[in-house]
């Protein structure tokens, strides 16, 4: 739909693995945090006179 | 099409009189021609009112769920298919229902009609196998029926229903020769950036009425997440990010489910083709798992099942 390649993941983790949850939380911030800000997906608030 | 009727007509009223139904769910001529509307028949000297034409692309399995009565229920192709997704995901159970088949021939897009009749207004229409014939004050056009079908109809692989009691007539040919995916092909090849602004052009016009929602057969959750407000999952605007989001989010609740019955774009009040959505995703179904929505009561979709044996190695 668009959305740039590599702000967007899935993965499969475990109510019980904490750790992968941590591990691919961190790895996911990290590559979405390298895309840098978004210009998409994104709603301005209405401008007033 | 008039024997389709008495046929429909003649398995209600036997249906009723035996008490083998509570209840059937057809079509009855609608107030103004093109319009066929639903109709729930509970008696058996009722059933003269319904009514069987080409502008019955309504999808009757939107009624069934949780509904506790026996029903009868007439079905085209494409809504058997979403009856036999519906007793997959225990909506309602197969012995509750009779299933009075329609082999068919695809639904007459009454958008593309008016467009055809240039303003002119329509007041009766008959039709053949081949043509429609309407008649309109000073006025009568003989259109030929393969042009004015739904867009989902004219593409459609499953004219004649995959599950019922009995049908009203022999098994249509299906179409084997058609392509169903060009369009997704086209935007797969965008790039994108390309792709996002294809979106945006595609759904821009949306109202956020809900009525693809609601005609939905597949959108039967009690409260839907558009609708939830603890939490609040998506705004309630029409600014494009929150359209598209609605979308993008109603498309993927639907994938590995959605029949491309077509009622979604049949109720859009501005005609907007979100069937592109549901058919990138029914395109993957079928390449990755070979699955298609819908033909068997038998066979768990690949969504919903999990096997030891799972190739993906997150998944074991």
């Amino acid at each position: 739909m668009g959305i740039e390649p590599g702000r967007l993941h899935f993965s499969w983790i475990s109510s019980a693995e904490a750790s992968k949850f941590v591990e691919v939380a961190r790895a996911v911030s990290d590559d979405v945090r390298k895309t840098g800000p978004t210009s998409k997906l994104i709603k301005k608030l209405p401008e007033v006179a | 099409m008039e024997a389709y009727t008495a046929k429909v007509r003649e398995a209600a009223q036997r249906l009723l009189r035996e008490t083998k139904v509570d209840l059937v769910m057809g079509f009855q001529q609608g107030t103004i021609p093109l319009m066929s509307q639903p109709v729930l028949i509970r008696k058996a000297n009722e059933a003269e009112r319904l009514h069987w034409d080409s502008c019955c692309g309504s999808n009757l399995a939107n009624y069934l769920p949780k509904r506790k009565e026996r029903i009868a229920v007439v079905a085209k192709g494409c809504d058997s298919r979403n009856i036999v997704v519906q007793i997959l995901e225990n909506q309602i159970k197969r012995e509750q229902l009779y299933i009075i088949g329609i082999p068919c021939l695809g639904m007459i897009d009454r958008r593309q009609v008016l467009g055809a009749l240039q303003g002119r207004e329509p007041l009766s229409v008959s039709e053949t196998n081949t043509h429609l014939l309407i008649q309109g004050k000073g006025f009568e056009e003989k259109l030929e029926r393969s042009l004015f079908l739904q867009d989902n109809c004219a593409i459609c692989t499953h004219r004649n229903p995959v599950l019922f009691d009995e049908l009203v007539a022999e098994p249509v040919p299906e179409q084997t020769e058609v392509d169903r995916y060009e369009d997704v092909r086209g935007i797969e090849k965008m790039t994108a950036d390309e792709r996002w602004q294809y979106f945006r052009d595609l759904l821009g016009p949306c109202i956020r009425c809900y009525a693809c929602r609601n005609a939905c057969p597949m959108c039967y959750c009690p409260t839907c997440f558009v609708d939830e407000s603890t939490p609040q999952w998506l705004g309630k605007s029409i600014d494009p990010t929150d359209t598209t989001t609605f979308h993008f989010l109603r498309a993927y609740h639907l994938a590995g489910r959605c029949t491309d019955c077509g009622n979604c774009q049949r109720v859009c009040p501005v005609g907007i083709n979100m069937r592109q959505l549901n058919k990138k995703l029914e395109k993957e179904i079928k390449e990755r798992y070979g699955y298609e929505t819908g033909l068997s009561i038998e066979q768990r979709p690949p969504l919903d099942t999990y096997r030891p044996d799972d190739p993906q190695q997150d998944f074991k």
